[in-house]
C-alpha cells in the first residue's frame, strides 16, 4: 500500500489479515522452537503496523517521524492561543454538562468536537499528502492528541450519564 | 520436533500421515475431551459413554486419586479431600478467593513471606491447583489415547478469555504435568465461535455469552472470509453457575434458620442447592429437602420466581460485562448479528432471558452449550496439528483481556499494552533513573485496569542490575512486553547504552520448580519396561536420522546464511549425532540430537525469517518493518 495518509481502511485490514494468514504462529503450531519464535515476532510486528496505520492520529504521527520531523509531544507544548482558548472553553463546558447533567449540553459539546476532529483530519491530509509539510502536519498531529483525548473523556462522561446503573 | 523441515505455512511437512490431537476443556464443574475423526469433531467418551468428566478429585492416604464420578460420590462423605471446582483456585492466593470460609479444606498458609497460589493440605499430602488440575487432565489424556489408538502429538486446552496470565500459565504446567505437549491455550468463548462459524459458515458480528461453573466471559468476533478476529472481550473469572448455587444455599440457610454447619452438612447442602437450582430450568416449582448429620430434616419450597429474584445481581454484572466490552469494540448492540449461549449454567432460562433481552435477538442454543468449547478446541487442534486439506483452513486473531503494566513512582501503574489488544504482541517503553549513580532498577510488573499498583494484580518482580553509574535521567532502559499467542506475558528489560540486561518469564509459584515439574514427568515414564524402553529407543534413532536429513537439506539450500565457523560447528554437532547412533543407548542419542537442535536454533531462524520474507514478497515490506 502506498505509504499516504489518506487509506483505505478496508484495503488496510485485508492486507493485514493477508500477511497474518502468512506468519502467524497458528501456522507454524507444530514447527520448532526457532520456527514458532520467529512467526511470533512476525505476528507481532504485523500487529503493530497495523495498529500505528489504523488510527488517524498514529498514522499520521508515524508519517511525520519517518520524514525525520518528531512529534515530541511531551517536550514540544506551544499551541497557538487561540487553541489554547479554545481547550480551556470546552472544559469549562464539559464541567457545566456534568454538574447539570444536561443531554442538549452533551451533544452539542459533542457535535463540536467532532466537527474539529474532522477538520484536523483533512488539514492533516493536505498537509501530509499534497504539500509534503511534515513540520506543519506535526503542530496539526499535537492538536489531534488533545482533541482525542478530550473526546475520550467527553464519551465516557456522556456514557456515565446514560447508564447510571451500569455498576449494579 | 521438525526443526528444519519448513513446510508451506499451514501445511504440515508430512502431510499423509494423520496426527493425533485433542481439544480439551478443562471446566470449573466438568471437564471434555474432543477430536476430530473424518473431519468431524467428536466428543470422546469414556467406557460408560459418559462425555462429561466432573472436575473433582479425591485424594486417598496412599497416594492415589479418584477423578470424576467416583469421587464425586464421595465429595458428602471426605469433603475434605475431595476438591471441587479448583479451576476457581488456579492462580490464586487463599486471599483472592470467595467464600472461602464455607469451604471444608485445610489450606496451607504460606503468609506474606511466601506468597503465590494457595496450597490444600489432603490425605496423600500437600496439592497446588495445578497438581489437582493434572490429574484432571491426566484421565482425559489416558480416555483421548485409548480412543485414538496412540500417543498425542498434542492438545489445545481452553481457559476462559477472561484469564489473567497467572491463571493461563497455571493452567500450560497443569497440562505439562499431565504430560501434555500444549499446541495452544485457546480462549473458550474463540473456541465456541469456531464451532458455532464452521458448523454454520457464520459471517458477521458475533456475542460469545460463555457463563461456566466459575468464570463468565462476553467476546465480541467478527466473522469473515475464515478469519475469526475477537474485538473485544471481558468478563469476570470469579462469576459462574457456582455462584448462583450459592445464592440458593445461603437462601436456604435462611430459610430453614439453620446454625452454622459441619463441613459434611455444608456439602450435602450445596450439592442439593445445585440440583434444586438444574430442576428449576425446567420445573417451577420444587422442595429442598435433605436431612442433615444433626438430625435435622430441611425441607424449603422454591420457586423459579424467587430464585430469579435472588439471582438478578448476579446477571446484571454479566450485563454490565457485556456493555463495557461492546464499548470496547466501539459497537451498539443492533450491531450485533447473533448471540451464541456458551456454558452450562445458560441453561437457566432466565438467564437467556435476561440476555435475549439485553441483546434484542433470541440467543442460539443449537450446539449443546456443554460441549460446544470442547468442539472448537478440537478443530483448532487439528488446524495446528497440521490434519487439514490445504484452503480449506482458518485464522483466529485473539486478543489479551487485561492491560498489561508497570509500577512508576508513587505507586502509579503505566500502561505498557492495553486490554483487548491483538495477539501476539510486543511494545516497548523507554524508562530513566532517579538517583544519580542508580546501578540497579527494579521492576514490577502488573496487570489490571486500575490506576493504583495496589489496585492490579501483581504478576512479577525483577530487578536490571548492572546499569553504569550516570547521573540522574541520563540511563535509557527500554522495558519490552511480549505476550505470545497464548496470552503468557514476558518481560524483557535493557539499558541501552550498555547493553545490561534482564529477562523474566512471569510466572505465579506454587511450590513446583520447573526442574521438579520435570523430575515429576521423568519419574512417571521411569517405570516404564524394558519393551517401551526399547521402543522409545527406536523412536529416539529414527527421530535422530530425520533431523540429520533435515538438517544437511537445510546446510543444502540455505547454507549462503552461516557463517564457516557457524557452518562448521554444525558439521561437528551432525558427526556427534551420526556416531551416538551406532551406541544403541537412549541417552547417547537423546543428548547429541538436542545438542544439534539447540545447535541449529538460531540457523533455523534465519531460514524462517527467509521463508517469511519470501512468502510476503511483493507485499510493501516497508510498511511493516517500520
Amino acid at each position: 500500500m502506498p505509504a499516504r495518509f489518506a487509506l483505505d481502511e478496508a484495503e488496510l485490514e485485508r492486507a493485514h489479515k493477508d500477511v497474518q494468514s502468512k506468519v502467524h504462529p497458528d501456522r507454524f503450531a507444530s514447527g520448532s522452537a526457532a520456527e514458532r519464535r520467529v512467526a511470533m515476532q512476525w505476528a507481532a510486528r504485523a500487529n503493530e503496523a497495523y495498529r500505528t496505520l489504523k488510527s488517524p492520529l498514529s498514522r499520521a504521527a508515524f508519517l511525520c517521524e519517518r520524514a525525520g520531523v518528531p512529534i515530541d509531544a511531551n517536550h514540544n507544548t506551544s499551541m497557538p492561543v487561540e487553541f489554547l482558548a479554545q481547550q480551556m472553553e470546552w472544559r469549562e463546558a464539559l464541567d457545566e454538562a456534568r454538574a447539570d447533567g444536561d443531554a442538549a449540553r452533551f451533544s452539542a459539546l459533542t457535535g463540536e468536537i467532532d466537527e474539529v476532529h474532522g477538520r484536523l483530519i483533512a488539514e492533516l491530509a493536505s498537509a501530509l499528502d499534497v504539500r509534503g509539510d511534515y513540520a506543519g502536519a506535526a503542530g496539526l498531529v499535537r492538536r489531534l492528541m488533545f482533541v482525542d483525548k478530550f473526546r475520550d473523556e467527553l464519551r465516557s462522561a456522556v456514557e456515565a450519564q446514560a447508564a447510571p446503573k451500569a455498576s449494579a | 520436533m521438525a526443526l528444519l523441515q519448513i513446510a508451506e505455512p499451514g501445511e504440515s511437512a508430512a502431510p499423509h500421515q494423520h496426527r493425533l490431537a485433542v481439544g480439551i476443556d478443562l471446566g470449573t464443574t466438568n471437564s471434555l475431551v474432543a477430536t476430530v475423526r473424518n473431519s468431524i469433531p467428536v466428543v470422546i467418551d469414556d467406557a460408560e459413554g459418559r462425555s462429561l468428566l466432573p472436575s473433582i478429585v479425591r485424594y486417598r492416604a496412599d497416594g492415589t486419586a479418584d477423578v470424576g464420578y467416583s469421587a464425586q460420590k464421595q465429595q458428602s462423605l471426605d469433603p475434605r479431600n475431595t476438591i471441587v471446582s479448583v479451576k476457581r483456585f488456579m492462580g490464586r492466593a487463599r486471599a483472592d478467593v470467595q467464600h472461602v470460609e464455607s469451604m471444608p479444606y485445610d489450606f496451607v498458609d504460606r503468609g506474606d513471606a511466601a506468597p503465590g497460589m494457595l496450597q490444600l493440605r489432603t490425605a496423600a499430602g500437600v496439592k497446588s491447583p495445578v497438581e489437582v488440575s493434572a490429574e484432571i487432565l491426566k484421565v482425559l489424556r489416558e480416555r483421548a489415547e485409548q480412543y485414538l489408538g496412540g500417543d498425542l502429538v498434542g492438545a489445545v486446552i481452553t481457559v476462559p478469555a477472561y484469564f489473567d496470565d497467572a491463571q493461563r500459565q497455571a493452567t500450560k504446567d497443569a497440562a505439562r504435568l499431565a504430560g501434555l505437549n500444549v499446541l495452544r491455550l485457546l480462549n473458550e468463548p474463540t473456541a465456541a465461535a469456531v464451532a458455532y462459524g464452521l458448523d454454520h459458515a457464520a459471517e458477521g458480528t458475533y456475542a460469545v455469552y460463555d457463563l461456566g461453573g466459575g468464570t463468565f466471559d462476553i467476546s465480541i468476533l467478527k466473522l469473515a472470509k475464515g478469519v475469526f478476529e475477537v474485538l473485544a472481550t471481558g468478563g469476570d473469572s470469579a462469576l459462574g453457575g457456582d455462584d448462583f448455587d450459592h445464592r440458593l444455599f445461603c437462601w436456604i440457610i435462611e430459610q430453614a434458620k439453620l446454625l452454622p454447619l459441619s463441613a459434611h452438612d455444608s456439602r450435602t447442602l450445596m450439592v442439593k442447592a445445585r440440583e434444586v437450582k438444574e430442576r428449576l430450568s425446567v420445573e417451577t416449582e420444587v422442595r429442598a429437602n435433605a436431612l442433615l448429620s444433626t438430625g435435622e430434616v430441611v425441607d424449603v419450597p422454591a420457586d423459579s420466581q424467587a430464585f430469579a429474584r435472588m439471582t438478578q445481581p448476579l446477571i446484571d454484572k454479566t450485563l454490565a460485562a457485556c456493555r463495557k466490552a461492546l464499548q470496547d469494540a466501539g459497537l451498539k448492540t443492533t450491531d450485533i448479528d447473533g448471540v451464541v449461549m456458551v456454558g452450562g449454567a445458560t441453561r437457566m432460562p432466565h438467564v437467556r432471558k435476561a440476555v435475549g433481552a439485553f441483546f434484542g435477538q433470541t440467543p442460539l442454543t443449537n450446539i449443546d452449550p456443554d460441549k460446544v468449547v470442547a468442539l472448537g478446541a478440537a478443530m483448532q487442534a487439528n488446524l495446528l496439528a497440521g490434519n487439514h486439506a490445504a484452503g480449506d483452513d482458518w485464522l483466529l486473531l485473539d486478543v489479551i483481556p487485561l492491560s498489561l503494566g508497570l509500577e512508576t513512582m508513587g505507586g502509579l501503574v503505566e500502561k505498557i499494552i492495553p486490554r483487548n489488544a491483538t495477539i501476539p504482541v510486543a511494545r516497548a517503553q523507554e524508562f530513566t533513573t532517579f538517583r544519580d549513580g542508580q546501578t540497579a532498577m527494579a521492576i514490577h510488573v502488573v496487570q489490571g485496569e486500575r490506576e493504583l499498583v495496589s489496585d492490579c494484580r501483581s504478576l512479577a518482580r525483577f530487578e536490571l542490575r548492572g546499569i553504569p553509574p550516570m547521573v540522574a535521567g541520563a540511563a535509557r532502559i527500554r522495558v519490552t512486553f511480549t505476550v505470545d499467542a497464548d496470552g503468557l506475558l514476558s518481560v524483557a528489560a535493557r539499558e541501552m547504552g550498555s547493553g545490561v540486561e534482564a529477562a523474566i518469564t512471569v510466572k505465579p509459584s506454587y511450590g513446583l520448580s520447573d526442574d521438579e515439574v520435570a523430575k515429576m514427568l521423568q519419574d512417571s515414564f521411569g517405570t516404564a519396561d524394558d519393551d517401551m524402553r526399547a521402543r522409545a529407543l527406536r523412536e529416539q534413532q529414527v527421530e535422530a536420522q530425520r533431523l540429520i536429513e533435515a538438517t544437511q537439506a537445510a546446510l543444502a539450500s540455505d547454507g549462503d546464511l552461516l557463517t564457516t565457523d557457524e557452518r562448521d560447528a554444525i558439521e561437528r554437532l551432525l558427526a556427534d549425532v551420526s556416531r551416538s547412533l551406532a551406541t544403541n543407548e537412549l541417552e547417547a542419542v537423546r543428548r547429541a540430537t538436542e545438542a544439534l537442535v539447540a545447535g541449529t536454533d538460531d540457523f533455523a531462524a534465519s531460514r524462517m525469517d527467509r521463508s517469511i520474507r519470501a512468502a510476503l514478497a511483493g507485499r510493501s515490506v516497508a510498511e511493516l518493518a517500520k
